[in-house]
């Protein structure tokens, strides 16, 4: 049986996707299930004087309306709000008094038997405010940011700006050509198709089922128990199949305490799905001001790096990631320094969006390398090159793969670089300038610990069980097939259980941890599930398998064999039928394997076309190619399919999507699909997806992930093109038309 | 308060508090009597009171897609129809697609093409398809993508979506 | 959504009568820009009087040539009309321009021109609105104004029509056929929307009694020399920074009649006589189409986010004259700029 690992096999829950069958969170239902509508805050700051839901409470149908006046008890310290990934701070609580820390704060919750009646009400809910005045534009905190401290712990030094290496400033001084450039990149929403929901499910014994849309059941579930009191039995949190998330799903989520807390004080089951507007009120990913410096010398090494960067957090939380960091590590460079400022707003906490601060972070250093690049008179791929380093920059340690040069070769290869003229305004398609730009990506390859049950049955089936979430990266069909190949059975005799936290442990599904964790997780539990047949197999009479070591058999078609002489071999169904055992259970904890002399990250290239009007500033992209180093792909489908849509979501980042903030108000006026713009079916052309090979030992499979490279680098790209076509330097974004028109920089 | 001299009005309104409203669709192939708060919206009325959550609710507002159904054959807003203003309407979901147990060759194609991750957006992408393809006007590459924007996806699964329309519409 | 009264109007002599009788209802057809500002809270009606199932559909010849449409034919149905594209296609192209063929097939022609702005602030009730509270302030004059308008604008609105349909019709010199209490009358197009001046919260100049039933098209509809060009900031699905409906008759290398309407930049359809009256007689050529666009813009006025739509629309006019001069009309589809 030939291997699924590594195939273009379709995904297992297709089926269930493509026919309606598979249920979000909000699609469960309940005996007298009741459907509540929340009502935001509209102010930015300050605190309610007086709530009046008297004329809610007159709608036919209301059930209550929850305030922070008459809301059942919530837990009283920050400790009890600290979830799994919470940034240091003090964490927000819904509904717990009536200071308002950001607009559109959840105020009330109207509980009706219908959703009409729910959302009618809702808009009669009426509040009094004493507002005090409030700052919700990182320009005007620019200066006033608080410093992210130096990394002194584990955590720190995965977020915190890498210590200063060299002497940056001499050496810029001496450098023959120095790049000194500001880059923008707004706020931005994850804007997940489907809404954040929970439906709250009282079963019969009193205990509450959750089913919420989240990246995390666990993390949900133990953020729930202590915010409201409850015994870990007391809660169960599911979510089978995810809408989307990008990283909003990651901390729990209001509307989860809020259907929680209904359903307590009720004792009936209650439904909470958000709005489309309301949604901006989760995290972001925050605005970003960064300066970056590079001197380079004339043959096109780099001597200088400083990059820094002013992002934006909430007053009650300080979120920040590595925006700074990656530009110190990409390139070889003797002398590098780093600050990261954050400057706190009336807003509610940022949080990780797709490829959380490498996205921006990459995006300056990849358009001032192409800055530098023209500056140099270098080819842009030549540049690249000519800075490659192979060895982590902050620590001076060897990678454990890394073939990046290779995904410029492959990349400009597929592209046709190698005809690109230089200049720009050179290449021209009728009315239309054309552009090619390029750019590099970096991402973490992270291994969480996760633990992984597996059941074979004597009849040949598996189940496999993890909480981890599926939220359309392919989970569940990589788990699939990784347990498929490692028990030796077909596809369909293998079934998936996840998105539940009653199952055995798992992190948050993000920062591309989950394929490798989970399925190098599956491989350790079916080597146990291995060992053990492989014991009842010798205890047949004349087994042939009698004496040899678990290393040396292999589990194929249903059968027990030996690597060595593959006639030994005994069939499964029958060494467990001896025995008289139906079912074998392992659950087993893997760890990531210590491996901190060297670096882990994946890598790409990006190859964009544009195409410029050159009268209207319209841009198109017409072609992307994407060259990704990930080490093993499980899937080449679904993984294919990640890196598109990372491309995607680079394509909304260069052009579209800002975040627009009435800064009197301290309120997002384009909270919605019209008018917050992400790309559709029109804006999306040719891209290519290429994964370059690279053998990888970090863990046994040689698995490293896919679900945030695919963004990293291809705004930059993007821009890169739209200054080689135009002549244009835009380092604002999104490139909208305004910003081409006029007259080139 | 609305009355009328005309006499039998297909649906009048009736009077009273909220003033519900019967009707019936046809949905699926099932006829279903209703008796409806006019507020309802069809999204709604498919989702919570037919069980039908295939119809998803991405925006409410129009602006994604997500809610594309079939009424009468054409591709609609579910998010945006008021179901007491279609008493008698013919109404194909998700759900009534394949026949039989066969799936619609646009679902097969949705699955061989990953034309999807996270699967929220693609009863609408599928439902819009079906549209596309009974409306005879897209044929390139260009039209339809142009006339499938209406259908956002936020996994940025387009170029599967549109290589999928494609193997459906038997194009090279 | 508040609670509303639901009636089914069977005639029109009964949509009217009925909308007469009831303070505060609203006529609903497609229901894609009303269900939308309910859900919203923007709009409150009492009632809402059916009139999606009159007699109102169909498209037919008038005896002077021209052509009447029901006011309830669907936006998709009246692009995809032989009669229209073959005879109007600027009209079609400017439907297909507009929104995604989901809301095109429900949205009716009578809908179309009585959609309402999508400014901002007239969308969020937290927000103080002219047009949706008249005398609680123009929140967009010192806000977010990137979508508002640049001609025709007053102290208490900037807000834009969003049609896109209305720009070709306003070039075409539609008539808009309306019925109320006191009986039918006949609107010229230009008549039809107003501009904000002191009451921003009047769209258009119909009575509160008034259904329109259906427009008619003369007979002249610039099948050669026209284009719809829309600049948006998304290739599909998103509302105009500035929209320009170009139709041209040519003879003898030079304009006999030109019609210029631009959307995206005012309270209504915005034509300018003296721009017209510029090209009229004068060579197609880019000397000629950048005058006439200075004389359309000659008046505009930014407010700082959207101060870049008088240069935008100075360009799209010269380039939208340019594909009608030539014959190459815009495409909808093909996203290169013609």
């Amino acid at each position: 049986m030939a291997p699924y690992i590594g195939t273009a096999t379709s995904r297992v829950d297709g089926l269930a996707k493509v026919t309606g069958t598979a249920k979000y969170a909000a699609e469960y239902n309940a005996p007298g299930l009741a459907h509540a509508s929340m009502v935001g805050a509209t102010i930015a700051k300050g605190r309610i004087t007086r709530i009046d839901t008297t004329a809610a409470l007159r709608v036919d149908g209301v059930i209550t309306v929850l305030t922070h006046e008459n809301r059942p008890p919530l837990a009283d310290n920050d400790q009890a709000y600290n979830d799994d990934v919470a940034p240091e701070g003090t964490p927000f609580r819904p509904l717990y008094d009536g200071r308002i820390i950001f607009n559109g704060q959840p105020i009330a919750l109207v509980v009706a038997n219908t959703l009409e009646a729910a959302r009618f009400a809702a808009s009669l809910v009426r509040a009094d405010y004493l507002t005090e005045p409030h700052v919700t534009d990182i320009h005007t905190k620019r200066d006033r940011g608080l410093a992210v401290k130096d990394p002194i712990t584990p955590l720190d030094a995965l977020f915190a700006p890498p210590k200063q290496r060299g002497a940056p400033g001499p050496a810029l001084d001496g450098a023959d050509v120095r790049h000194d450039g500001e880059y923008y990149v707004p706020i931005e929403h994850h804007n997940p198709m489907e809404p954040f929901a929970s439906t709250a499910v009282v079963e019969s014994d009193g205990r509450l089922t959750i089913y919420d849309k989240t990246q995390g059941v666990q993390n949900v579930q133990r953020y729930l128990c202590s915010v409201l009191g409850l015994k870990q039995d007391d809660v169960r949190v599911i979510s089978t199949f995810v809408g989307g998330a990008f990283g909003v799903g990651l901390r729990p989520q209001f509307q989860a305490v809020l259907a929680a807390l209904a359903a307590r004080a009720l004792g009936r089951s209650v439904r909470v799905v958000l709005t489309r507007q309301q949604m901006y009120v989760l995290g972001y990913r925050p605005a970003m001001i960064q300066r970056i410096v590079v001197g380079a010398n004339a043959n096109g090494t780099l001597n200088a790096i400083t990059h820094d960067a002013v992002t934006v957090t909430s007053q009650h939380e300080n979120y920040y990631r590595q925006e700074t960091g990656w530009s110190g590590l990409l390139y070889s460079c003797a002398n590098a320094k780093y600050a990261h400022r954050l400057a706190k707003l009336d807003l509610p906490t940022a949080c990780d969006m797709r490829g959380p601060s490498a996205a921006t972070g990459v995006y300056a250093l990849e358009c001032a390398m192409d800055e530098l690049a023209a500056a140099l008179k270098i080819d842009p791929v030549e540049l690249r090159l000519r800075c490659y380093s192979d060895r982590d920059q902050h620590d001076n340690r060897p990678y454990s793969s890394k073939a990046l040069r290779e995904c410029y070769h492959q990349g400009a290869e597929a592209f046709g670089w190698h005809t690109r003229n230089p200049e720009p305004r050179a290449m021209r398609d009728g009315s239309e300038l054309v552009g090619w730009g390029m750019a590099s990506g970096v991402w973490d390859a992270f291994q969480a610990a996760i633990t992984v049950r597996i059941r074979l049955s004597a009849n040949g089936h598996a189940e496999v069980a993890c909480a981890t979430s599926d939220i359309g990266t392919g989970t569940a069909t990589v788990m699939t097939q990784v347990a498929a190949d490692m028990l030796g059975l077909p596809l369909d005799s293998v079934s998936v259980l996840l998105g539940d936290s009653t199952l055995p442990a798992s992190p948050v599904e993000g920062g591309s941890w989950i394929a490798a964790s989970v399925s190098n997780g599956i491989a350790a539990t079916a080597d146990a599930i291995r060992k053990e047949l492989l014991r009842l197999a010798a205890l047949m009479p004349d087994s042939s398998l009698s004496g040899t070591e678990a290393d040396d058999v292999g589990l194929v078609d249903g059968m027990l064999v030996s690597r060595r002489d593959n006639a030994r071999a005994v069939s499964i169904a029958d060494a467990m039928r001896h025995s008289a055992v139906d079912q074998i259970e392992r659950e087993i904890t893997t760890n990531p394997i210590e491996d901190a002399a060297r670096a882990h990250n994946t890598h790409s290239a990006v190859f964009a076309e544009v195409k410029v009007d050159e009268q209207l500033g319209v841009i198109r992209v017409t072609r992307v190619v994407s060259a990704i180093a990930a080490g093993r792909i499980v899937n080449t489908k679904t993984a294919t399919s990640q890196i598109l849509g990372g491309v995607v979501w680079g394509i909304g980042m260069a052009l579209h999507e800002e975040t627009a903030i009435d800064h009197r108000f301290g309120r997002v006026m384009n909270a919605n699909f019209a008018e917050y713009h992400v790309p559709v079916h029109a804006d999306v052309h040719n891209i290519k997806v290429i994964f370059v090979d690279e053998a990888d030992d970090s863990n046994p499979l040689g698995i490293k992930g896919v679900g945030e490279i695919g963004i990293v680098g291809v705004a930059a790209a993007i821009a890169n093109a739209v200054h080689h076509a135009t002549g244009k330097r835009v380092r604002d974004l999104p490139i909208t038309l305004d910003k081409l028109l006029g007259k080139p920089s | 308060m609305i009355s009328s001299d005309d006499s039998d009005p297909p649906a009048p309104a009736s009077g009273g508090s909220a003033g519900s409203v019967s009707l019936a669709v046809m949905v699926n192939g099932t006829r279903y009597p209703l008796t409806l708060d006019p507020r309802c919206t069809l999204l709604d009325v498919l989702r919570e009171q037919l069980d039908l959550t295939g119809t998803k609710k991405g925006c409410d507002h129009g602006q994604c897609g997500a809610c594309t159904i079939l009424v009468d054959g054409r591709r609609v807003l579910a998010c945006l129809t008021l179901a007491v203003m279609k008493d008698g309407a013919n109404i194909t979901t998700i759900e009534g697609l394949a026949k039989d147990g066969v799936l619609h060759p646009l679902q097969q194609a949705f699955i061989e093409h990953d034309a999807f991750q996270c699967g929220y957006c693609t009863p609408g992408q599928i439902c819009s398809a079906v549209g596309l393809i009974a409306e005879g006007r897209a044929q390139t590459a260009d039209e339809i993508r142009e006339s499938m924007s209406g259908n956002i996806c936020r996994c940025g699964a387009y170029p599967n979506i549109v290589a999928a329309i494609q193997q459906a519409m038997g194009l090279p | 959504m508040i609670n509303f009264q639901y009636a089914r109007a069977v005639s029109v002599s009964e949509a009217v009568r009925l909308m007469a009788g009831t303070p505060g209802a609203k006529f609903i057809a497609g229901g894609t820009n009303l269900v939308d500002l309910m859900k919203m809270d923007v709009e409150r009606p009492t009632a809402l009087i059916d009139v999606s199932r009159l007699p109102l559909d169909t498209v037919e010849e008038t005896p002077g040539g021209g052509l009447h449409i029901g006011a309830l034919v669907r936006n998709s149905d009246l692009a995809y009309h032989p009669l229209v594209e073959r005879r109007y296609p600027v009209l079609s192209s400017a439907l297909l321009a507009g929104a995604s063929q989901q809301l095109r097939n429900m949205a009716s022609i009578g809908g179309n021109l009585l959609q309402r702005t999508r400014c901002a602030y007239f969308y969020d009730v937290a927000t103080p609105c002219n047009k949706r509270e008249a005398g609680s302030g123009c929140s967009a004059l010192g806000g977010l104004n990137r979508m508002n308008a640049i001609l025709g604008t007053s102290d208490n609105c900037i807000a834009v029509h969003p049609s896109d349909m209305c720009v070709a019709l306003a070039a075409l010199e539609a008539k808009v056929h309306v019925t109320g209490t006191r009986g039918e009358r006949v609107i010229a197009f230009a008549d039809f929307h107003r501009l904000p001046e002191a009451e921003p919260q009047r769209d258009n100049n119909l009575a509160a009694d008034e259904l329109v039933t259906g427009i008619e098209l003369p007979q002249r509809g610039f099948e050669t020399h026209y284009s719809y060009l829309k600049i948006r900031d998304r290739s599909s699905y998103a509302f105009a920074l500035v929209s320009v409906a170009v139709c041209l008759e040519l003879g003898g290398g030079r304009i006999r009649e030109a019609r210029l309407a631009l959307g995206g930049v005012a309270h209504k359809p915005w034509r300018d006589a003296g721009a017209e009256a510029a090209l009229s007689g004068q060579s197609a050529n880019e000397a000629t189409f950048m005058r006439a666009a200075a004389l359309v813009l000659s008046k505009a006025k930014g407010f700082g986010h959207n101060t870049f739509k008088i240069d935008l629309a100075r360009r799209a006019v010269v380039r939208a004259l340019s594909q009608a001069a030539g014959g190459t009309p815009q495409s909808q589809s093909n996203k290169k700029i013609a």
